[in-house]
């Protein structure tokens, strides 16, 4: 798979400047900088509590942050400002807990947001969703609720709906911790299709296979501080820092 | 593999003998209870149907021993009424259709958004027909009364205490100091007064805020009064609901570029409004059932009406028909209001639960 050929890298389209967020008294992103490019494929890694999590929410206007810059497609949106919301936009998430909206049906959660935000007429939306369910393989469930579904089913359910909103960057906080063992691939078989076909993906994981695979670059965070950044080659092989070495010996 | 074989059956004797005569004292119990309950059904039938007198023009009718319904159906029309004018009465009936409309969104799943508005404009045109709009020939509140009267507070009541209770819990969750201030505010002041003293005082009070020269029908402040004691109660319900709701939902509809506003009117709310289903439903029974207390202010409400009746000479004494009546027609609204409210839930659970494994 890894033959297939990927389209080439942009130019950064996040960039993270020495920003620094406290939760209270708790100092959780200690002067992050990071760039990602257009098309690259970033797999965040770190053990629980290392701001990995809170990384990610920044990006898209989930958690504020209190110092620093950080600049989604060339736009600065630590400001409230139009343009801020409109690079937001830009951005697609992916939760561990889905977080798909109960009262309504597959289709209506991948229609909601382009209907209401996107102002797309009705059938539009739902012509889009449907192709979107099917690019996610579950357009047969289109009607049903999401509570009769699988918790696999329902993850790429939640992708579908990101999707719709046609974002260029789709950020995953942990997308598959939450599911049982023989439900993990299919959605990571459904993120590896995306990352073929050139989105721009920040996704925190613990499937190592996934990194290896459709990683460009692994982020390694720890207490609030990115430790460090490799390709996943040379992450896994020979990772330099101490502090990388220990946590691959207690996952690996 | 092992073939799938249906469960064992038990058939009712099995199922008597094991529930009802599982052992000497279960036997006894068994008995017991069931003479006892067949003792009072039947002391109830008997009194209340078998040996009842259905019409007269007074006590003196009722010689058979049982219930004097006389008193009721010879005030049928006040009992429905009050004392809304005989030639008008079709007026009466008309507006408990628009009434019948007004309920029509709340009761019935899959119309259009827009018939939600046929609420609010079924209780106005109930409101006008009845007094008359100055079209028709006005009828002054004081003549309004019996049933009619209950059913009208209660569903104007209903109607507007759900909107302003949800406005009033989103606002106690409001960043806005002011508006979360006033929420709590009025909540909790008017959740710690009881409903009869606001009655009282809507009379006195609630003037003073009116500018000068305008006056309020007794009948329209009690309907303030009773609408506001409801919605305060409605959005301590509300916001049980809005708490329930996860906290994912609303970040992932952040994440899709929802603001604030829609965020809350099409992914927190209606969720919210469905967990509360069965508590919004218990405030509404509540409500209706305090639309008796309308009588201490002089409206002749059904309780109002009947009281009336027992202070007539010709129906002297006949308390227990009179309060059996009343208790009967609460309970058959309030039960009914129970079912409603079972059904709602039971067409929302079809959503949530998951059903029996199906082949994906």
């Amino acid at each position: 798979m890894s033959a297939k050929k990927r389209p080439a890298l942009g130019p950064p389209v996040i960039e993270f400047e020495g920003v620094h967020k406290w939760f209270g008294q708790t100092h959780v992103l200690k002067g992050v900088d990071l760039s990602v490019r257009d098309n690259e494929k970033v797999v965040v890694l770190g053990p629980s509590g290392s701001g990995k999590s809170t990384l990610v929410r920044c990006i898209n206007g989930l958690e504020p942050y209190q110092e620093g810059k950080l600049k989604v497609t060339g736009v600065d949106v630590g400001a409230d400002t139009p343009q801020a919301t409109a690079a937001r936009r830009k951005t697609g998430m992916v939760f561990q807990q889905f977080n798909l909206f109960p009262h309504l049906t597959v289709l209506e959660n991948c229609t909601l947001a382009p209907m209401w935000v996107g102002r797309v007429p009705r059938k539009k939306a739902e012509d889009e969703a449907m192709a979107m369910l099917d690019r996610v393989h579950i357009a047969e469930h289109a009607r049903k609720y999401p509570a009769q579904l699988s918790g696999g089913q329902q993850q790429r359910a939640a992708i579908a709906r990101s999707l719709a909103m046609n974002p260029e960057i789709m950020l995953f906080d942990e997308p598959t911790s939450a599911l049982d063992p023989e439900m993990v691939g299919e959605v990571l078989e459904v993120m590896t299709e995306m990352a073929y076909e050139g989105m721009t993906m920040m996704v925190i994981s613990h499937e190592m296979s996934f990194a290896r695979e459709v990683a460009d670059r692994i982020v390694f965070m720890d207490e609030g501080e990115i430790v460090e950044i490799a390709p996943p080659k040379e992450f896994f092989s020979k990772p330099r820092e101490e502090r990388s070495r220990e946590f691959l010996s207690r996952i690996l | 593999m092992t073939a799938d074989r249906a469960p064992p059956k038990v058939t009712a004797l099995q199922w008597a003998r094991s529930n009802l005569f599982g052992s000497i004292g279960d036997s006894i119990l068994t008995i017991v209870a069931f003479v006892i309950f067949a003792w009072l059904v039947w002391v109830a039938f008997d009194w209340a149907i078998l040996r009842a007198t259905w019409f007269g023009e007074s006590k003196e009718a009722c010689t058979r021993g049982g219930a004097c319904w006389a008193m009721i159906t010879a005030r049928w029309e006040q009992v429905v009424a009050g004392y809304y004018p005989q030639a008008q009465l079709w007026r009466v009936a008309l507006a408990m259709v628009c009434l019948a409309v007004a309920v029509l969104p709340i009761v019935m799943r899959r119309l259009p958004a827009w018939a939600v508005l046929l609420a609010p404009a079924g209780v106005i045109a109930a409101l006008a027909l009845l007094s008359g709009a100055r079209i028709l020939p006005g009828v002054p509140t004081e003549y309004w009364g019996g049933i009619m009267l209950n059913v009208l507070v209660g569903l104007t009541g209903a109607i507007f205490a759900l909107p302003i209770g949800v406005l009033l819990a989103l606002g106690r969750r409001s960043e806005l100091p002011v508006i979360k201030a006033f929420s709590i505010g009025f909540i909790e002041l008017v959740r710690g007064v009881p409903l009869i003293t606001l009655l009282f005082m809507s009379s006195v009070v609630l003037p003073l805020f009116l500018p000068s020269g305008m006056s309020l029908d007794k009948l329209m402040r009690a309907l303030t009064v009773v609408t506001l004691f409801s919605s305060a109660y409605m959005a301590e319900v509300v916001r049980g609901g809005l708490q329930a709701v996860p906290k994912g939902q609303r970040e992932a509809a952040r994440a899709l570029g929802f603001g604030g506003v829609r965020t809350t009117a099409l992914v927190v709310l209606p969720q919210a409004i469905r967990i509360s289903i069965p508590a919004i439903v218990n405030t509404f029974i509540g409500l209706f059932k305090d639309t008796s207390l309308l009588y201490v202010i002089a409206l002749l409400e059904v309780t109002g009406v009947i009281r009336q009746a027992l202070a007539d000479f010709a129906w002297l004494g006949l308390e227990n028909e009179g309060y059996v009546f009343v208790a009967v027609v609460f309970w058959i609204a309030c039960f009914s209001m129970s079912r409603w409210s079972a059904s709602l839930e039971k067409q929302s659970g079809a959503r949530v639960k998951r059903p029996v494994e199906e082949p994906a």
